[in-house]
């Protein structure tokens, strides 16, 4: 059988074409499926503008990343099954040790798309912080009123405080709908991470720092919240749901919390951006 | 052949310690701490089920219940006989009323986050402190809570003052030594499995109060398993 | 020599007697300093100290068993420097300190496989636990001590996963030198190793651990005197990997053989050299940290405890500087194998030689700045984030061209499908998937959803296992046959591959969408919508774990029972160490070969690419 290095050199260059415009034709396809299709699977959902926004930043990196999946499919079925060595005598293949051409090309493809996509995710987290924590000074501020609510986490519940409203503090967290909240995660004692999954946010909450986060709500819904990083025992079953709710629905409930809390108002610290319990509690 | 016959015989003595480290190992992880399931009795009144629930929390379990750590903070459950069970997962039936009897026999060393010093998720939210009616204590006189999250059940239990004559040493607490009773209700709803813990930092001697009994089912934490 | 005779001198059962010697020294000498009055175990105020100084003692005392010891202490005495000489013969080099690198290789093949079983063990309880998100199989604590216990058991272990068997058997052969720079610290990295993984597993014992492999504080300064055992075992790994990398280095730097110039060495060799850059510049960060942490226990000092001044940043930041060369530390040594095997396989020369050396040398250097990918949501300073996304982003371009030139050296090759050739191609897609979700994590808009969660968890799966693990297996069946002399049963090793292949992916893609779906790592619950996607997810694992099973059937009745002898170039390798008998023989090379080319020269005419200077037993 003649080795491949004897081949005629239309049949070479064949090869490499076939690949190419096979490979460029599923991509196109999948890319296209991907791109059209992926906002409706792709995370985290649709309970607020950074949500939303990531679900577009989602949407835009399976879009990239699918035509290399594609294309390297395509090469690999190709290769794996054209240059199979067909029994008999071990033979040589052709000595190629570079292709200039082959080397800038990919080169300049991988560099342009990576470049691209840390661009384009820089873009995205600028524009509204994405509602991931920034720590205590924020560089992707939103412009506007925001409410301010404070997520305390502790072994092993979340707690949440409303400053402007009196410093109440509840293990619920409602959400007023369409309104910009600021909100301030912080522990009481292990590193623990906020993670209201529909919304979008992650914030760890770490000890004695203020680690702030916004998104801006949209309509009413549920939300589920869970602790995203190691913190003990029970850090599987840290976890509760959250509302967002119309505006009226939230004063009422906000009102109704201060009423059923008043008794231990007195006793709640000051507000502040963080707690320092002190560590050495001892039992009696 | 001799030769393979030794070889045989090397993988099967091979197999056979495995086997034995394996099921060691594993049986070691699920030895029992305090983890097995106790059943509280049920009885029907008017075709509504309820339930009574007795525990006691205590400074110090003592090397009766807990030969490995005798100075650990725990609950304790009371079986019908009157017995002292160091159990901490109790198993209560869906849909009932379950009136509950706390008696706290350890001293306050005060809540980290006061907002447990309110009960929540009971009847009246409210609960019996020695008799007389308690919307809230004070956080620095707590000694443990029972709290369940997602019943957004939350019970602060009063601390003996640290000038007691007669604290409990190590459990089982006679009701003649020096303690507080709490009394509350509260309704369990669909079957599940819900984890309930104690809020207060009382683990003595590991750092923010949290290690040890604080971290170990069988202390200061377990499940309801409503069936 | 009579039974008994042999278990007499410095081996394994001296060193395992001393050992548990050195335990009970260490263990009294800590209440001698601190206070007669403390019992064991039973103490709220656990006296840890005994505890350290135990196992530090234990430690010592299994490396004077060993003999570690005898080399310093005839110097002192004024004894000329000499190398124990190779024992020529009998299975019990194997349980003694060894300075012939080919036995310490082996070594480290059985040592590593086994506690790298043990992790798969703890990853089989994990998986049984994750069957039903409402019933406790474990109780919840002991639920985060196996998760902790796979995680460092597979981290320290696999970290030397390739370079120790295979680096330390290959190195010296494939530079044309007799042995490694340093021979008994060669050795001693391995012994260290074995004394870790044992130190881990008695963790049971003491409470284990809560924090996962990452030992995060404050929470590991709350945890129970378990953690120590996890601290002891890391620092033990730290300085064996530093160790190990120090050794690499000093090899291939100066015992190069005449001829080897920088661009004739094998690929595998230069991979080698990238791991052991960051082995030896990143393990001593961790040593430190963990050190700090241990500190913060023992002595009461306030490193990582807020409250008292201290950070809990500072510890993230320390041991991500140290984990994230890690990560590269095992991928490297994959990368390194695929491109050393495919060759042979295509018959072509390895594409782009240069480009893959400045592919692994660019991912060892910008594995540098890319740590606080780790700590996206963390709350560090918000400038920080696009710089460090573009500088993840930037890393997949060096690895991309591992894979460029893996590819291209396929392209029109004469492929033959042997079994180090199927795990190295797996390699690709699996390594293609782990790498693709490696983008999506090192986005920040996107680590919002994923930092934390199943889909990081599936993400360094497919990376580390897909990748260092699959590449672990192609060089078991591509080298062990020149390491023993034995073939290995090539149908039971497809029928592994494939098995193994298709539960790994089975395994592994779903938790891609569980992560999506909002199910962080470590929980040992999860909503009960995801029930079905964890109980396929557990099945796939339990079924890979048989597939894992099946290799060690295939590895066992190979060796020990079938005994089939291997030709000594059974690939039609032209790399140099196939040009020497299976097994090698002690001293390598009767002489010193001559090189005058990389071993790549499939499809040249001309000289051949075999060294110059006949090495013993070529044909």
């Amino acid at each position: 059988m003649a080795t491949p290095a004897s081949k005629p050199s239309a049949e070479r260059a064949d090869h490499g074409k076939r690949v190419l415009i096979v490979g460029a034709a599923l991509s196109v396809v999948s890319t296209v499926l991907v791109a059209v299709l992926g906002g409706r699977f792709l995370p985290p959902g649709n309970g607020s503008v950074q949500a939303t926004g990531q679900v577009l930043d989602n949407t835009v990196m399976l879009a990239i990343v699918t035509p290399v999946i594609a294309g390297l499919t395509v090469f690999f079925v190709y290769v794996l099954s054209q240059f199979r060595h067909r029994g008999g005598a071990l033979v040589d293949g052709p000595p190629l040790r570079d292709d200039s051409r082959v080397r800038v090309w990919w080169l300049v493809v991988t560099s342009t798309t990576v470049l691209f996509l840390a661009g384009f995710g820089t873009y995205e987290l600028l524009q509204n912080g994405s509602g991931g924590g920034q720590g205590p000074n924020p560089i992707a501020v939103p412009a506007g009123p925001k409410l301010p609510v404070q997520v305390i986490a502790q072994q092993w519940q979340f707690t949440y405080r409303y400053p402007t409203y009196g410093g109440l503090e509840t293990p619920q967290l409602v959400l007023p709908a369409n309104t910009y909240v600021e909100l301030h995660v912080t522990s009481l004692d292990a590193i623990h991470s906020f993670w209201a999954v529909e919304l979008g946010v992650k914030a760890d909450a770490n000890p004695g720092v203020d680690n702030i986060a916004f998104v801006k709500t949209n309509g009413p819904s549920t939300f589920h919240v869970r602790c995203a990083e190691l913190c003990g025992l029970w850090h599987g079953y840290m976890f509760n749901n959250g509302r967002v709710v119309p505006e009226a629905q939230f004063t009422a409930w906000v009102k109704s919390q201060q009423r059923d809390f008043a008794p231990l108002l007195k006793y709640l610290p000051k507000y502040s951006t963080s707690y320092f319990p002190d560590p050495q509690r001892r039992a009696g | 052949m001799r030769a393979t016959g030794f070889k045989v015989l090397g993988v099967a003595i091979g197999l056979a310690a495995a086997g034995l480290l394996i099921g060691l190992y594993v049986s070691k992880l699920t030895t029992d701490n305090g983890s097995a399931a106790y059943t509280v009795p049920v009885q029907t009144q008017g075709g509504h089920k309820v339930v009574d629930l007795s525990i006691e929390t205590v400074a110090a379990v003592g090397p009766q219940f807990s030969p490995a750590h005798p100075d650990y903070v725990s609950y304790l459950v009371r079986d019908t006989q009157g017995k002292w069970l160091r159990r901490t997962v109790w198993r209560l039936p869906a849909n009932a009323t379950v009136h509950v009897t706390i008696y706290n026999f350890d001293s306050a060393s005060g809540l980290r986050n006061p907002l447990y010093a309110r009960p929540q998720g009971v009847d009246g939210n409210s609960f019996m402190l020695d008799g007389k009616r308690t919307v809230v204590i004070d956080p620095n006189d707590t000694s443990h809570t029972f709290a369940v999250p997602a019943y957004g059940l939350v019970i602060p239990l009063s601390g003996i003052p640290d000038s007691a004559k007669h604290p409990c040493g190590y459990a089982p607490c006679a009701l003649s030594l020096d303690h507080r009773t709490i009394t509350f209700t509260f309704h369990t709803g669909k079957a599940g499995h819900y984890r309930w813990q104690c809020f207060v930092p009382c683990a003595a001697g590991w750092i923010d109060g949290f290690g040890g009994p604080m971290q170990t089912i069988g202390y200061m934490d377990g499940f309801l398993d409503v069936i | 020599m009579s039974v008994a005779r042999r278990f007499v001198g410095f081996n394994l059962f001296t060193a395992c007697v001393l050992g548990v010697g050195g335990w009970y020294a260490g263990w009294f000498s800590a209440h001698a300093v601190v206070g007669p009055s403390l019992h064991f175990f039973t103490q709220v105020d656990f006296n840890e100290l005994s505890l350290v100084l135990g196992y530090i003692g234990g430690v010592l005392g299994f490396l004077i068993g060993l003999g570690f010891f005898n080399y310093p202490f005839a110097r002192l005495r004024g004894y000329p420097p000499s190398l124990r000489e190779k024992e020529t013969g009998g299975i019990g080099r194997y349980f003694s300190l060894c300075t012939d690198h080919k036995v310490v290789g082996i070594q480290y093949l059985v040592g590593i496989g086994l506690f790298f079983f043990i992790g798969g063990l703890n990853a089989m309880l994990i998986r049984t636990e994750l069957l039903r998100p409402d019933h406790q199989v474990w109780p919840a604590g002991t639920y985060l001590t196996v998760v902790g216990i796979h995680g460092t058991m597979m981290m320290g272990m696999m970290t030397s996963g390739i370079l120790g068997p295979f680096a330390n058997y290959l190195i010296p052969i494939l530079i044309g030198a007799r042995r490694m720079a340093f021979p008994r610290i060669e050795a001693l990295t391995f012994w260290l190793l074995m004394a870790a993984g044992v130190i881990l597993e008695t963790t049971i014992f003491f409470g284990g651990f809560p924090t996962g492999w990452t030992g995060y504080q404050p929470l590991g300064t709350q945890a129970n005197p378990g953690i120590d055992c996890y601290y002891l075992f890391f620092a033990l790994v730290g300085v064996s990997m530093t160790l190990l990398g120090l050794n690499m280095l000093a090899t291939i730097v100066t015992m190069r053989a005449p001829g080897l110039t920088w661009t004739r060495l094998p690929i595998f060799v230069w991979g080698v050299l990238s791991t052991a850059v960051l082995m030896v510049l990143a393990a001593p960060v961790l040593i430190a940290t963990l050190s700090m942490a241990l500190m913060d226990r023992v002595v009461q000092t306030n490193f990582f405890v807020a409250a008292q001044g201290g950070s809990a940043y500072l510890y993230e930041n320390l041991f991500w500087v140290f984990g994230h060369p890690e990560v590269y530390i095992l991928a490297l040594p994959g990368f390194a194998i695929v491109l050393e095997i495919l060759p042979v396989f295509a018959r072509k020369p390895l594409w782009g030689y240069r480009l893959a050396v400045g592919g692994m040398l660019g991912v060892s250097l910008l594995s540098w700045f890319v740590w606080q990918h780790h700590l996206f949501m963390s709350g560090i300073n918000a400038d920080l984030r696009p710089f460090y996304m573009l500088s993840t982003e930037l890393i997949s371009i060096p690895t991309g061209l591992t894979f460029l030139c893996g590819m291209m050296t396929l392209w029109r090759g004469q492929i033959r499908y042997s079994v180090p050739m199927l795990f190295c191609l797996a390699w690709f897609f699996n390594f293609l998937i782990g790498g693709l979700s490696g983008v999506f994590l090192s986005d920040t808009p996107s680590d919002t959803t994923t930092h934390g969660s199943f889909f990081s968890m599936a993400h360094f799966h497919y990376t580390i296992m897909g990748g260092l693990v699959f590449t672990f297996f192609a060089g078991i069946y591509y080298w062990v046959p020149k390491m023993t002399g034995f073939e290995l049963n090539e149908r039971l090793g497809k029928i592994h591959f494939w098995t193994m292949f298709v539960f790994f992916n089975l395994t592994f893609f779903p938790l891609f969408i569980a992560g999506f779906k909002g199910q962080p790592r470590r929980v040992v619950t999860y909503p009960h919508g995801l029930q079905f996607l964890n109980d396929w997810v557990s099945v796939s694992a339990f079924l890979l774990g048989g597939s894992l099973l099946l290799f060690l059937y295939n590895f066992v009745k190979s060796l020990v029972f079938d005994r089939i002898p291997a030709p000594a170039d059974p690939w039609g390798s032209k790399s140099i160490e196939w040009q020497l008998p299976s097994p090698v023989p002690v001293q390598n090379f009767d002489r010193i070969p001559v090189f005058s080319s990389d071993p790549y020269g499939y499809g040249e005419v001309g000289p051949t690419a075999v060294p110059a200077g006949a090495p013993a037993g070529m044909s």
